[in-house]
């Protein structure tokens, strides 16, 4: 950004006097706080800051090129042997001489990533902790399995049936999901042709593009008659059926990082099975298997992590209906369903409100959890591939 | 591979010494049985999807007319078409798209081209991926704490673009990634040789060789940003909005997906007809715009130079 120059001052002090002047002119000068009032006028006299010494480089790259000098107002001087001709060169020249402040802006959206994941974590919380101080009992919390927040009287707040219905209906579609998209991500790795390859693993990214909203819909209006007919359930919008939508909708996951880890594989492991004499089949239970465990489960888990997040669809093809479950084909509620359905209703600051907030810290702690045993499993087989 | 076409019956003697074994042929038979299985597995997932959209579409048939794009809901959801809830995910893709691209392209480059291997790399990655696996509807309870109130944008067509923006960041931020790293290093080394700084080798030789990988991963964030639901629920969806006012920044407005989960679930009396139309214009929509980015990356991947 160079050395500073009497432009910037100015134009720091400039900003200062005109918020303050403005602000004593608006608001009068007696409601201010002079805290309030430091802030404005620091934030504008930065901002203004920044915009100067901007517009400062600019101006020195557009008239001089690289090797622009200022003087003491910031006015470019010096020679102008380097001075580039005709107005494009002139602009891109006084781009190039923005090249400072362009990635110290790049960086800091590198950097937005850490502040997004922290805001989340902040403002869940945020709205959520009154309640831990309040009268919510966290043992009863998690322990009880009455979810009634709008009883008369006294509401009760315990999301362990919650919780049931969200790992039942999970563990139900994974029991279905794994051995499925494994299989196919086996297939897709070791069997199949370039053609066949392609034209299946485009069709399942696209089965992952399908919306969450469209596969309730699918769940309630096409699946849920069929398991009518053919189960006898009471509803067809049940466990079952819950876990069958999310099996779909997290096979995409399991079988593209299933895959990829299958292919990480180095092709000498499958050439020296093949020299023994091992036929495919045998390299992948014998060979592949083996090598390449790490890489499934970190599939496993992010189908994991993908059916548990999951929201719209589990809210419209599982019943919802907070009762433990008894049989495969009983309604259940999940966390994600309840914040989803609840929200809407509880006011702003309530125990309901704050308590739904809690539930959502569950769900990030529990997601952080899962996502963070994955990624360190598929950096470890990162690591392990080049060293 | 053993050839097998020709193993028939031929007895394995000295005389036939290429001829396969019993136990040879038993593999053999073995390794078609898992081939098919596996192949059967695959099919399994596929299939049945195809079927369910087949299925849907013939459904949904009578009222894909042009009439029901253009035409706003009526009659309390049970008449009319989707016009309105279509101009909304448009205006939401557009404007979540509007603040999340720079930020995301600008990430991917930093972690690509300025980033060092350092622990405070390591963190944004970690950070890039846990923001992927946060669940949506948590993204939409941080919009309703942090834009809604905290920003106090209200319930608006902003806020819900904020927070759509953040869930769909890790997305580009991840394939501008991919598409940076596939530049091969040679080029930026030959552009340094010449003199150029960082960002200049970055503005004129990463970025255009790498433009088409990035707006793939643009293209994804669209298709996802139009087919999510729950983080828009309490950040500034509404139920029902009419058109002849305008839309606004600072206003709620309707969206398809929303309007999907409202028709089949809350309103009763819809007709099957609608509910089915609505879906299938979401999936075409989602599904088009999916196969415009896989299409435009094979396109790439065989006109690739390097």
């Amino acid at each position: 950004m160079g050395r500073i120059s009497g432009l910037e001052i100015i134009a720091f002090l400039t900003a200062i006097v005109v918020t303050t002047v403005a602000r004593v002119s608006v608001e009068g000068g007696d409601a201010i706080q002079p805290a309030s009032l430091f802030l404005t006028c620091l934030g504008y006299g930065l901002l203004v800051f920044l915009s100067a010494n901007i517009v400062r480089n600019f101006a020195g790259g557009y008239m001089l090129g690289p090797n622009a000098r200022f003087n003491w107002l910031g006015w470019p001087t010096g020679s102008r042997t380097g001075a580039p001709r005709g107005f494009r060169a002139r602009m891109m020249s006084g781009l190039d001489a923005m090249e400072g402040h362009v990635e110290w802006f790049i960086r800091v959206c590198g950097w937005s990533a850490i502040l997004f994941v922290m805001a989340i974590f902040f403002f869940v919380i945020k709205e959520g902790a009154p309640a831990l101080t309040g009268s919510l009992d966290l043992v009863n919390f998690f322990s009880s399995s009455k979810w009634d927040p709008t009883a008369a009287g006294k509401a009760e707040y315990g999301i362990l049936a919650l919780i049931v219905g969200t790992l039942s209906v999970t563990i139900l579609s994974m029991l279905m999901a794994v051995p499925l998209g494994l299989g196919a991500a086996i297939y897709v790795s070791e069997f199949a042709g370039t053609r066949t390859k392609e034209t299946l693993k485009v069709l399942i990214e696209l089965l992952a593009a399908i919306p969450s909203v469209v596969w309730g819909f699918i769940g309630m209006m096409v699946l849920g008659p069929i398991l009518v007919a053919t189960t006898g359930a009471s509803v067809g919008v049940n466990m079952l059926n819950g876990a069958l939508i999310l099996a779909l909708m997290s096979v995409p996951v399991i079988v593209s990082v299933a895959e990829d880890s299958l292919r990480a594989v180095p092709d000498s492991y499958r050439e020296a099975a093949l020299a023994m004499g091992a036929t495919r089949w045998e390299i992948v239970f014998r060979v592949l298997f083996p090598a390449a465990k790490s890489g499934l489960l970190a599939a496993v888990l992010l189908g994991v992590g993908r059916a548990i997040g999951e929201t719209m669809a589990v809210l419209m093809a599982t019943g919802h209906s907070g009762r433990i479950p008894r049989s495969l084909v009983d309604p259940v509620q999940t966390l994600t369903a309840t914040i989803a359905a609840e929200m809407g209703e509880a006011p702003r600051g309530g125990e309901h409100y704050q308590v739904l907030f809690l539930i959502g810290i569950v769900l990030f702690v529990f997601a952080f959890i899962v996502n963070m045993i994955a990624d360190l499993i598929v950096k470890g087989i990162r690591n392990e591939k080049n060293g | 591979m053993v050839e097998h076409e020709s193993a028939i019956a031929l007895p394995t003697t000295a005389a036939h010494p290429f001829v396969s074994t019993k136990f040879e042929q038993l593999k053999l038979r073995r390794e078609r049985t898992y081939k098919y299985l596996f192949l059967g597995m695959a099919i399994m997932l596929v299939v049945p999807v195809l079927a369910i959209l087949a299925f849907l579409t013939i459904k949904a048939w009578p009222s894909l007319t042009w009439s029901f794009i253009s035409s706003n809901p009526a009659n309390g959801m049970t008449a009319g078409g989707i016009w309105a809830p279509l101009f909304g995910t448009f205006l939401l893709v557009l404007c979540s798209l509007l603040i999340a691209a720079p930020v995301g392209v600008l990430a991917g480059v930093y972690l690509n081209e300025y980033a060092r291997d350092n622990w405070g790399t390591r963190i944004i990655n970690l950070a890039v991926v846990n923001l992927a696996g946060v669940p949506s509807i948590v993204h939409g309870l941080f919009g309703l704490g942090a834009f809604v109130y905290f920003a106090q944008m209200r319930k608006s067509l902003i806020a819900a673009s904020c927070t759509v923006a953040v869930m769909t960041l890790p997305v580009i931020i991840a394939s501008t990634k991919e598409a940076l790293a596939a530049v091969p290093m040679a080029f930026r080394v030959a552009c340094w040789n010449m003199g150029a700084s960082r960002w200049q080798t970055i503005r004129t030789i990463v970025l255009p060789n790498s433009i088409s990988g990035i707006l793939t991963g643009v293209i994804l964030q669209v298709s996802r940003a139009a087919g999510e639901t729950a983080p828009i629920l309490f950040t500034g969806v509404a139920f029902y909005i009419n058109m002849d006012q305008g839309f606004a920044l600072d206003e709620k407005f309707m969206a398809l997906s929303f309007h999907l989960f409202t028709i089949s679930k809350q309103v009763q009396n819809v007709p099957e007809s609608i509910q089915y139309g609505t879906a299938v214009v979401l999936i075409g929509l989602v599904l088009v715009v999916n196969s415009a980015s896989i299409a435009f990356r094979i396109y790439l991947r065989n006109r690739k130079k390097w």
